[in-house]
């Protein structure tokens, strides 16, 4: 919204600072002023202003004049447009009717007679059409419809301007029949519905009441006869009408938010005064000039609040300490209230208190807290104190911070950046990573159809990031998320409930993620990602933890990874996720050439498990010795028979057996087919003494007869 | 490795000379055998023949003082051969082995100049490094921390922080819904929440006052992605309800916590705002933190940086905890409230302009964070 500086001066003549300081004080007060443009040649400055939605009131040139004349404490005169006597002609006031008394609480009308249709100037003090447009760049159309743009930039008073001749009857504010036809000054032929509010005569509807008026009766240059509209109406009540239309007007925006029930005689007289200065007659009755047909009930709620109590104490318990010693005094009370419009009374409880009468401007003020809001703002805010409040109970960190830090800090070690991705995907892409089917949960709303879903899984956003770096030419991508994963349970249709987890996806291409110019630079593998979700299991206290793979027929590998490089994560018997080579199938469709390591971790199963805890256990001061064997192995026997065999021999027992792993696996020409060797490294150790040769061979042998037994003959 | 004792010369006869000599010439051999660089052989060559502390001398004086006066020529000419021994043998042969020595480490050298080989690490994202600070910041003053679901009712996002049903601050929150929520009553449809706000109930819900709450959280709003918006951001909500909170309370709060986040020289402005579950409403600015309030092309010329809102507990926002939690009586008790985006805060610290590369997993620009 625009605001001529050069209109609030005249309205507020004893208005003596500059522009730029009235900009800052009344920014500082809450009437934001986001840019001054000055107009140069004594024509005062644009304000561009930022109003917050409830304070509907200041929206307009008067409503601006009101808050600097509370921040200066000067006069506002009232607004008051004089006008012709009427010629009394007819023995009844033009028919007015208000038929839904809950959605229109007044309805004014003025009938104007014989009206020059023309241009716009600048027609008496107050009227300054003409050069007011011009300032503001605001086009002119004609007197009528600008006497209607002025009113409304002048007090925010929404007015229509009727052609008289086109309406039949007389006026009833009413609810459409459903299917009545309207064709809105935007030129568009609407199909009403029976619960939009429409300005209507004796025989169809004029205008979408509080929103847009009618095509039909709108002023033209042959227009002779003016009926003048000024009404308030209920703010759901033009909500629902022009949300219905997608409509957003000026009139709708001030009447959703609620209008001043006062105002539209006001604006009547002013849309009245500019027209009749370019000719022609108000048509009266006996009794006047104006029809004001209203509601009661509406009347007693805007208009005739009744008053609220507020207390001096309350606004110091409320506001707390100022930096002047003297505080927030009954002067300051009466003083800001007063020059806002609140009328206030002395009030018999608990002095100093009053009753306050409430401006029918500011329906935003019901409360005795939205009186103590606008005691601090004119106040000032930066005038208050800033104190700290007293200690509160002892800090709580939530239950899985400690095991996010922990899971974080190790990816981060282990050369993954973290990375945070869109929360949606599209339906396509969370079925294909959904860990269970059918309970995704669809926006109704959504950004586009590829963002249609809530991520069921962290992965498509993994495969994105990865896309992007690869389309980006970063070949090196090592990245984890942390984040919230969604699924959802429906009946007979409807989204009943949706579920939380959070989830850890961790995705990589490229190289290893080392550098220096005398090591050869490596492929990132899946034992790198595989490694990597050890060393994060590694850092909670379970039982075992183990990697397995279903046979591919069983359809238990998700879709999204290699069926035989894919491998289920378990701890303590609990899958808590999936890691490997993503899908060739899917690898094709993203164009992505090197492989592609991903996996995903389901951290609400992993924070079950408590951290471990680190704890010292002696170290033998006797030498270790380590025995290397080489194995052969049929393919079909995995490393993992080999490890078993190991640790049954450990506990067979085997205290000294304390270490043992593979050093080595590789396939050469001396092996038959179908087979593969290994280099087994073992080390033994005693608490107690050093390990005699004697034993040490024991050791070996039995070593020996394990892995022979698992299906391993020893390389000669 | 001159503690080996001088030996004891207590007859003058050449018997013992000649076995009081070879002791010696034992003596610095043992020693010589362990040089093995030209810094060893300077220290032995000074070690026996410093003018000062040489051993030669040290022997030479105790010696001679010992000997009488008959025996202190042939003593004398002794210790000129020992000497030449030193010299000439046991020295050049030292200088021979102590250089060719040098060579062999020489052809180890390093081009010590190359790059180091780095296990590269990886980087915090610049928004939980962000937003764990400002959780710090009020875990110091006493904050506990707390969280709430993503996708949200309808009433705790909207109802219960007093915007009522058909409201028109809920068109400045655009919201995106689940679908097929038309069968359910308005307040129980769900919704991705707009604001971390809605845990400020659900806190209230569950405990009564005192509460010092932050909430870090990620929320979403129907926005289309441009350079400051994006369909996804971050917020940390604060709740402060005790009896005694004031507005005075608030400032001196957020102004200490933007001191601590931002520099002890950073001021602070409070400015009225409107949002629907605080009232009094503020927004607060910082001084910019660029130009040290100047003026820049950062602050728009104006000093000046807006970078939350806050405000007193509504009294509505009260009523709706009170359905649960009865000591919630906003006679009794007050509170404040505030809200900070942490993409706002990140972007400033990082000096980052475009808020879509928080959500890219862009290696280049994550890398910058290590
Ligand atoms: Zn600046």
């Amino acid at each position: 919204m625009k605001i001529l500086t050069k209109w609030l001066r005249a309205y507020l003549p004893g208005l003596s600072v500059s522009d730029a300081q009235l900009a800052e004080d009344l920014t500082l007060r809450g009437i934001a002023v986001e840019g001054i443009c000055d107009l140069g040649s004594g024509n005062g400055s644009i304000f561009a202003m930022d109003i917050t939605t409830n304070r509907v009131d200041a929206m307009n040139h008067y409503g601006i004049a009101r808050e600097a004349a509370a921040i200066y404490a000067l006069e506002l005169p009232a607004l008051a447009f004089p006008l012709p006597a009427p010629r009394p002609c007819s023995q009844r006031p033009f028919s007015v009717a208000i038929e839904v008394e809950d959605a229109c609480g007044r309805f004014t009308a003025r009938v104007l007679r014989d009206v020059a249709i023309g241009e716009s100037r600048d027609w008496f003090p107050g009227a300054e059409v003409s050069t007011y447009f011009a300032l503001l760049d605001q086009k002119k159309i004609s007197n009528a419809v600008d006497a209607t743009n002025f009113a409304w930039l002048a007090m925010g008073q929404p007015t229509h301007a009727f052609d008289l001749d086109k309406i039949e009857g007389g006026i009833v504010v009413r609810r459409a029949r459903k299917g009545e036809r309207l064709k809105t000054l935007d030129g568009v032929e609407r199909v009403l519905d029976a619960d939009d509010l429409v300005v209507a005569d004796h025989a169809k509807p004029l205008a979408l009441a509080g929103v847009m008026g009618g095509w039909d009766t709108m002023i033209t240059p042959a227009t002779k006869n003016v009926l003048v509209e000024a009404a308030w109406f209920d703010p759901m009540a033009v909500r629902r009408t022009a949300r219905r239309h997608g409509l957003h007007t000026d009139a709708s925006h001030r009447f959703e938010r609620g209008a001043d029930f006062n105002a539209a005689p006001v604006a009547s007289a002013l849309v009245s005064a500019i027209l009749l200065a370019g000719g022609g007659w108000i048509e009266g009755w006996a009794e006047g000039d104006l029809v004001d047909a209203r509601v009661a009930a509406i009347e007693a709620r805007t208009a005739h609040r009744p008053p609220i109590e507020l207390k001096l104490s309350e606004v110091q318990r409320i506001l707390g300490r100022t930096e002047d010693a003297e505080g927030i005094t009954t002067a300051t009370v009466e003083d800001v209230l007063a020059a806002l419009g609140c009328k206030l009374a002395p009030s018999p409880a608990a002095p100093p208190a009053w009753s306050a009468t409430l401006p029918s401007w500011r329906l935003d003020l019901e409360r005795e807290i939205d009186l103590i809001e606008e005691i601090a703002r004119v106040y000032g805010y930066n005038r208050f104190a800033n104190t700290l409040p007293a200690f509160g109970e002892g800090v709580r960190a939530l239950p899985w911070a400690e095991k996010e830090t922990a899971a974080r800090g190790t990816l981060l070690a282990c050369g993954f950046h973290e990375a945070i991705a869109g929360t949606f995907c599209s339906a396509a892409e969370a079925e294909l990573t959904a860990p269970q089917p059918g309970q995704v949960v669809a926006l109704g709303n959504p950004l586009s159809e590829e963002a249609g879903v809530l991520r069921p899984s962290l992965i498509p956003g993994m495969l994105a990031m990865i896309a992007g770096n690869l389309h980006r030419d970063v070949s090196d991508v090592r990245l984890f998320e942390m984040g919230t994963v969604f699924s959802g349970s429906a009946a007979n249709g409807t989204v009943e409930k949706v579920d939380e987890r959070p989830a850890l996806a961790l995705g990589a291409t490229g190289l290893a993620p080392e550098e220096g110019p005398l090591h050869a630079p490596r492929a990132f593998d899946f034992f790198d990602l595989k490694g990597a979700v050890e060393q994060v299991l590694a850092r909670f206290d379970m039982r075992a933890v183990y990697f397995d793979r279903f046979p591919a027929e069983a359809g238990l590998t998700p879709a999204w990874l290699h069926p035989y490089r894919a491998a289920r994560v378990a701890a303590d018997g609990l899958t808590v996720g999936w890691l490997g080579e993503l899908h060739p199938r899917e690898a094709a469709a993203r164009k992505f050439k090197a492989p592609v390591l991903v996996g995903e971790l389901y951290l609400d199963r992993l924070f079950k498990l408590p951290l471990r805890k680190p704890a010292a256990r002696e170290i033998s001061r006797f030498q270790p010795v380590r025995r290397d064997f080489s194995l052969v192995l049929d393919e079909s026997i995995a490393w993992e028979t080999i490890d078993r065999a190991m640790a049954s021999l450990q506990a067979s027992p085997l205290p000294e057996l304390i270490d043992w792993r593979a050093r080595e696996v590789f396939r050469d020409a001396r092996l038959a087919r179908g087979e593969y060797a290994l280099l087994l490294g073992a080390t033994f150790q005693a608490l107690d003494r050093t390990l005699r040769e004697e034993e040490l061979k024991e050791f070996q042998s039995r070593v020996e007869e394990a892995v022979n037994k698992a299906g391993a003959r020893l390389r000669t | 490795m001159t503690n080996d004792s001088i030996p004891n010369l207590t007859a003058f006869d050449d018997e013992s000379l000649d076995k009081a000599f070879a002791e010696l010439r034992d003596q610095a051999k043992a020693v010589a055998d362990a040089v093995d660089s030209s810094e060893a052989l300077e220290a032995f060559r000074l070690s026996w023949l410093g003018r000062k502390q040489g051993r030669l001398n040290e022997v030479s004086s105790r010696w001679l003082k010992a000997a009488p006066p008959e025996a202190k020529k042939a003593l004398g000419q002794r210790f000129n051969e020992f000497k030449q021994f030193l010299l000439t043998e046991l020295l050049l042969e030292l200088d021979q082995r102590s250089k060719s020595a040098d060579a062999a480490l020489k052809a180890q050298a390093l081009d010590i100049t190359l790059p180091g080989t780095r296990r590269l690490l990886g980087a915090e994202h610049p928004i939980t490094r962000t937003m764990s600070e400002i959780v710090s910041v009020f875990a110091a003053l006493g904050y506990s921390v707390g969280v709430g679901p993503e996708v949200e009712t309808d009433y705790y996002n909207f109802e219960s922080m007093n915007f009522p049903p058909g409201h028109p601050a809920r068109d400045t929150q655009d919201t995106l819904v689940i679908a097929s929520q038309e069968r359910k009553p308005l307040r129980d449809r769900l919704l991705l929440r707009t604001h971390t706000s809605p845990v400020q109930m659900r806190t209230m819900e569950l405990e009564p006052p005192p509460v010092r709450i932050v909430i870090p959280g990620k929320v979403h709003r129907n926005d289309a992605a441009d350079a400051t918006h994006s369909p996804i951001f971050h917020q940390v909500e604060g709740l402060c309800v005790d009896t005694h909170i004031t507005f005075s309370h608030l400032k001196g709060t957020l102004d200490h916590a933007m001191k601590a986040l931002f520099g002890s020289a950073v001021k602070t402005r409070f400015f009225p705002s409107f949002f629907p579950f605080t009232e009094p409403s503020a927004d607060v600015q910082i001084s910019c933190i660029f130009c040290g309030g100047k003026g820049c092309r950062k602050c728009k010329q104006s000093g000046w940086i807006e970078l939350l809102g806050c405000g007193m507990v509504d009294p509505a926002v009260f009523a709706f905890a009170r359905e649960k939690q009865p000591a919630y009586d906003p006679k009794k008790i007050s509170g404040f409230a505030f809200g900070m985006g942490v993409e706002r805060i990140a972007m400033m610290k990082y000096g980052i302009s475009e808020i879509g590369q928080f959500y890219a997993g862009d290696m280049r620009f994550l890398s910058l964070f290590v």
